[in-house]
């Protein structure tokens, strides 16, 4: 058997769902939502790695490129902010991060 | 000159407000009033003797208003200046025949309508004033000794000055406007002084009643007004007198009818005069009225403003000249108030009531004269009532105040040995009231039933028998009301012992009015009755070519001129039997004609007939828009329901805001997802 385009996709759509279900399944932590989100963006490098080898467009791994390098950028800042948060309220559960209630 | 007796009263109205709205906010700076303890600084009827006797003598009095004395001698000096000055043009208009017409400065003009703040000075008008500004400056004086314990003085003279500016500008009144002006403006200052103690409950209801029941009689008035107008296209006296026998004949087409234009014109202004002068129907306010200051009684509710409808149809009288039906109407109301009032006097307890019942039984009187034609008889008696009426209101306040504020005769009896002065002044003004010869009642009193004895018009007759049957009862009650407060045993001894002399300031008024209610007869007699009225009223009251009701007076059957001095013998001689020799005849006597006792004690149930006709569908009414329309319909589905409806949105619309972040994560994939599925189904392409 060999793998195909379609093999690429399904993981990266799996993995997709995953983090989907990860962001608003999640109760527990902010930091899951976080991991979450990289798994969102994994999965859409997936994609964008295996269309650029099955098109033979250098233009996709590019850009799965800029995608890894904005990710890393928000991770940190994710993590910066959920630091700054834990101090001020103490507690970084998903539950209790309700502020924005009108 | 005349500007100044009209604007001294207001300059001392507004002086004496000014110090009682400074003494308030000194009083109470930057707040409310405390809410005032009952000080029985009123007078009122107490049914248990024993029970306030405690309450009043251990209380505290609140210390007068600063600059009593101040608002006190400015009003009363402005008023005597006033009352001095009204005598001068009395006898200056009268008799020297100055008439005056002063105009001050211009009112509305609007379209066809032009109307003038104009004073009006002829023979009527000057009556008027002298009538006026004497009982008022007297009261004035009087005041200064009856309201000595009320701590507030400065309103109280505030509002009597601002009265009687407002009467002198009803009687000076040069065109229906002006007239009124005044009217309305006399029913406010009672409005305000009936209220004077508004911590009472019973002052404030008897304030609104009487507003709203004078009320129902402006309305009529105002549309007399506008008939007027619309008749003549003018609204001052000398344009509407001059057009008045061209009217004579008109119709006036109002819905489907066809009416005599100036019948219906005089009708509607007469509705006026029965408010304000308290005839039959619209009487109920004038007893309840006496919840006010005893002054205040006198001079407004006993000598001057009731008067002001009697006024107004002799100064309307080339109208009602021209309008025999409503003269009728006139006559007819008169007499019957004549009559009905003084069957009420005969069983009332309070003595203010029973001069109340008086007041309006003579006010018939006036208008029975009027109605018959004739006009200076009415003036007559206006003249003389106000002295000894305003006399025996005072006498009255005099033993209220010796009885430490007690009103119920029943509770009275023997006090002529404990105020002589006062007991000396009430029999003078009783003996002018009942018609005793040669005080002054007598004279204007015999003028009318004579009058009515011979006037012409169909209900002259009926006039006839009223007011000789109120003679007698008239002579009843004042009778009645002398021995049980004056003679007999006392019935209430701690007030009796403690019963003492009004002070002079209140004794000299009655001295003056005691003078008047002897001495006002006599001497005006031919200018108000016998040959000189012509001479005297010249063009302020019209008599007609036909209207000879003054010269058939002077030939009238010696019997007739007699019958009011015997039936005034015959009540007083009855009065006598039931009080001094045998008193427990009228107790027998109210046991046996327990209905009728009681129909009569509940003044002919006037007050529970229009409480079911009137106050309860207005209740009703009331309460079904304020029920149903405001709060149902309005509340419901107006501007409020929809703010409701809004509201309830909003609160859902809150609540799906959880501030959750997977919240707004899901609501975004679910967005996005949708867009998507749009995009790749129903997309642009």
């Amino acid at each position: 058997m060999t793998i195909g385009l379609g093999h690429y996709l399904s993981v990266a759509a799996i993995l997709f769902t995953l983090g989907v279900l990860g962001i608003f399944l999640n109760r527990k932590n902010v930091i899951v939502i976080l991991m979450s989100i990289e798994l969102i963006l994994l999965s859409v490098n997936i994609n964008l790695v295996a269309f650029s080898s099955f098109l033979g467009d250098i233009v996709g791994q590019v850009y799965a490129l800029i995608v890894l390098t904005v990710a890393a950028a928000e991770a940190a800042i994710g993590l910066a902010i959920l630091v700054a948060y834990f101090r001020n309220r103490g507690s970084i559960a998903v539950e209790d991060i309700n502020l924005m209630k009108g | 000159m005349y500007e100044a007796i009209v604007v001294l009263p207001l300059l001392g109205a507004i002086i004496a407000g000014v110090i009682a709205l400074v003494g308030a906010r000194n009083r109470f700076p930057g707040q409310n009033p405390p809410p005032p303890h009952d000080d029985h600084a009123g007078d009122h009827a107490h049914g248990a003797a024993a029970a306030h006797v405690e309450a009043h003598d251990d209380h505290d009095h609140e210390p007068s208003a600063a600059g009593s004395l101040t608002a006190e001698l400015i009003t009363s000096t402005f008023l005597v200046i006033s009352c001095v000055l009204s005598w001068y043009a009395f006898f200056d208009v009268g008799f020297g025949g100055h008439e005056a017409r002063i105009t001050l400065f211009s009112f509305v003009t609007f379209a066809d309508l032009h109307s003038e703040w104009a004073l009006r000075i002829d023979s009527l008008t000057a009556v008027m004033l002298v009538v006026v500004t004497t009982v008022s400056s007297l009261v004035h004086v009087y005041s200064i000794g009856y309201m000595e314990e009320d701590p507030y003085k400065p309103r109280f003279f505030s509002y009597l000055s601002f009265f009687t500016f407002a009467m002198l500008m009803l009687v000076t009144s040069d065109n229906l406007i002006q007239l009124f002006f005044g009217w309305e403006g006399v029913g406010l200052a009672s409005y305000l002084l009936i209220g004077f103690w508004f911590h009472k409950p019973e002052a404030n209801a008897a304030a609104i009643k009487a507003f709203l029941v004078n009320r129902v009689g402006d309305f009529g008035f105002s549309l007399g007004i506008f008939t007027v107008f619309y008749l003549t296209g003018a609204i001052d006296f000398d344009t509407i007198f001059a057009q008045a026998p061209a009217l004579v004949g008109k119709s006036f087409h109002f819905l489907s009818w066809n009416l005599d234009a100036l019948t219906v014109a005089c009708l509607l202004l007469f509705m006026g005069a029965m408010g304000k002068s308290a005839q039959f129907l619209l009487h109920t306010w004038l007893p309840d009225a006496m919840e006010g200051p005893t002054p205040v009684s006198a001079l407004i509710h006993a000598a001057t403003m009731v008067t002001a409808g009697v006024f107004m149809v002799a100064r309307l009288s080339p109208l009602f000249e021209l309008a025999p039906v409503a003269a009728a109407f006139v006559t007819f109301i008169g007499a019957t108030t004549a009559m009905f009032a003084a069957t009420i006097g005969l069983v009332q307890n309070d003595i203010k009531r029973i001069i109340a019942y008086s007041t309006c039984s003579q006010l018939g009187y006036m208008f029975v004269a009027m109605g018959v034609g004739a006009y200076s008889v009415g003036m007559f008696h206006l003249f003389t009532h106000a002295f000894f009426k305003a006399l025996l209101f005072l006498g009255s306040g005099s033993v209220i105040l010796a009885m430490h504020h007690e009103q119920d005769i029943r509770h009275m009896g023997g006090l002529w040995r404990k105020i002589p002065f006062t007991y000396g002044v009430m029999l003078i003004g009783t003996l002018a009231l009942t018609g005793f010869p040669f005080t002054a009642g007598y004279f204007s009193k015999d003028a009318i039933i004579e009058a009515a004895a011979v006037g012409t018009n169909p209900m002259a007759i009926y006039g006839f028998i009223m007011t000789v049957g109120a003679a007698a009862l008239t002579s009843f009650y004042s009778w009645r009301l002398i021995f049980k407060t004056f003679h007999g045993e006392p019935h209430d001894h701690h007030h009796y012992e403690a019963a003492h002399e009004s002070p002079k300031v209140m004794l000299i008024p009655l001295a003056f009015l005691a003078f008047g209610s002897i001495a006002a007869g006599w001497p005006f007699l031919s200018i108000f009755k016998g040959e000189d009225v012509g001479e005297f009223f010249r063009e302020s009251l019209k008599f007609g070519a036909d209207n000879k009701v003054l010269e058939n007076m002077e030939h009238l059957p010696l019997l007739v001129s007699l019958t009011p001095t015997i039936m005034m013998v015959g009540g007083f001689l009855v009065a006598y039997q039931f009080y001094i020799r045998r008193p427990d005849i009228p107790a027998a006597l109210a046991r046996d004609q327990r209905v009728l006792y009681e129909f009569l004690l509940n003044k002919w149930y006037f007050d529970e007939i229009y409480d079911f006709l009137f106050v309860r569908p207005a209740m009703w009414l009331g309460r079904l828009f304020w029920k149903g329309g405001d709060g149902y319909v309005i509340d419901g589905f107006g501007p409020d329901g929809v703010s409701a409806r809004v509201l309830d949105v909003t609160r859902n619309v809150v609540r799906l805001q959880t501030g959750y972040l997977y919240h707004y994560a899901f609501a975004m994939l679910i967005g996005v997802a949708a867009f998507a599925t749009w995009f790749m189904f129903a997309g642009p392409h």
